[in-house]
C-alpha cells in the first residue's frame, strides 16, 4: 500500500505540482472547448484559438497571485 | 518547423535537467569515489532509454494520433505552466534561485559523513548518482517522448537531448566543479514557454480547434506567453525605494 500511494505521490508531484488550480484549469477550459465545438456550435472552433490562450494567461496570472498571497 | 523546435526545446529542457544531474554526480564521485558513481550514472541512463523505447513508439500505435495529441497537449501545457509559474516566482523573488554551488557543498557534506560501505560497491554513489540522473532526467525523457510522439519522429527530440548531455558533461568536467554560471532560471523560463505553446497548439487541435496560419500559431502563442510572461515579472518583482528599501509587491 505505501508503494501505491507513493507511486501516486511521485507523478502526482512531477506533473501537478504545488499548482493544482493550474492543472484543474486548463483540464476543465480543454473539456469546455471540446463540449463546446461539438455539442454546441462549430464557430467555437475559430474564436476557441483566442480564447484557449486567453484562459491560460488568466490561470497563470491567478496562480501567481495565489503563490504571492501565499507567500507574504 | 516541428523538427526544429523539438530539436531545440529538448536540447535547452536537457541542458537545466542535466546541469542539475551533473552536481548530484560530481559531488558523489569526488567524495565517494568514481567506479561506483559512474555505474550509477549507467544504470539511470539505460533506465531512461528503456522508458523511451516502451513509451514512445509503443504509445503511437495503441492510441490514435487525436487523443493521443489532446493528452500530450494536455500533460505538456500543464507541465509547461509549471516550468512557468517556478520561473517568474524565482524571478520575482517568491522562491529562492537554484543555486548549484550551495547543493554541491550540501552533497558533499552529507556524503562525506555517510558511511563506507564494505567490497568493492560503493553503494552510497551508487544510489545518489543513479537517483540524481533518473530523477532529472525523468523530465527530459518526458518531453522527448511528447514531442517525438506529435512530430510523428523521436529523433530530433532525442538528438536536443543527448546533445545537451554530452554539452553540459563535457563542460562541467572540464571546469571540474558545479555549473552555477549557467543561467538555469532564464533557461527554465524559454522552455516553460516552448512547452506552453506547443501544449496550448496540440491540446487545442485535438480538441478541434482550427488554428489560424496552421503550425504559424506556434510562434504567435510564444510571442504572446513571452509577452505575458515579461509584464508578470514585471509587475510582480518587489519594488524599491531610492533607500534600497522594499516598498511593494506590485
Amino acid at each position: 500500500m505505501k508503494y501505491i500511494v507513493g507511486f501516486f505521490a511521485f507523478w502526482y508531484d512531477f506533473i501537478v505540482g504545488d499548482a493544482w488550480e493550474v492543472a484543474a484549469g486548463v483540464i476543465l477550459s480543454l473539456l469546455a472547448l471540446y463540449l463546446g465545438i461539438h455539442f454546441l456550435t462549430a464557430g467555437v472552433r475559430d474564436y476557441g484559438a483566442i480564447l484557449l490562450p486567453l484562459v491560460i494567461v488568466v490561470l497563470l496570472s491567478y496562480s501567481l497571485w495565489r503563490a504571492r498571497g501565499a507567500t507574504k | 518547423m516541428h523538427a526544429w523546435i523539438g530539436f531545440f526545446s529538448s536540447f535547452l529542457a536537457s541542458a537545466v535537467e542535466v546541469v542539475e544531474a551533473v552536481t548530484l554526480v560530481l559531488a558523489a564521485g569526488v567524495t565517494r569515489g568514481w567506479r561506483s558513481t559512474w555505474i550509477g550514472v549507467l544504470a539511470a541512463t539505460l533506465t531512461l532509454v528503456a522508458l523511451v523505447v516502451v513509451f514512445g513508439p509503443g504509445l503511437q500505435t495503441l492510441i490514435p494520433l487525436d487523443a493521443l495529441r489532446v493528452v500530450i497537449g494536455t500533460l505538456l501545457l500543464i507541465f509547461g505552466l509549471q516550468w512557468l509559474r517556478k520561473a517568474i516566482m524565482r524571478y520575482t523573488g517568491m522562491k529562492a534561485l537554484h543555486d548549484e554551488t550551495l547543493i554541491y557543498q550540501r552533497e558533499v557534506n552529507e556524503l562525506r559523513t555517510a558511511p563506507g560501505t564494505a567490497g568493492t560497491m560503493d553503494w552510497t554513489a551508487f544510489t545518489v548518482a543513479y537517483k540524481g540522473v533518473l530523477l532529472e532526467g525523468l523530465e527530459v525523457i518526458f518531453i522527448v517522448i511528447t514531442f517525438g510522439l506529435t512530430a510523428g519522429d523521436m529523433t530530433p527530440a532525442l538528438l536536443g537531448a543527448g546533445a545537451a548531455a554530452v554539452l553540459v558533461t563535457a563542460i562541467a568536467f572540464a571546469v571540474r566543479g558545479p555549473m552555477s554560471r549557467v543561467p538555469e532560471n532564464t533557461l527554465k523560463f524559454v522552455v516553460g514557454l516552448m512547452l506552453t505553446a506547443f501544449g496550448t497548439f496540440w491540446a487545442g487541435e485535438g480538441v478541434g480547434l482550427n488554428w489560424p496560419g496552421a503550425d504559424w500559431a506556434i510562434l504567435a502563442l510564444l510571442a504572446v506567453y513571452a509577452v505575458v510572461g515579461g509584464l508578470l515579472i514585471v509587475l510582480l518583482r518587489p519594488r524599491v525605494a531610492p533607500g534600497g528599501k522594499v516598498v511593494s509587491q506590485a
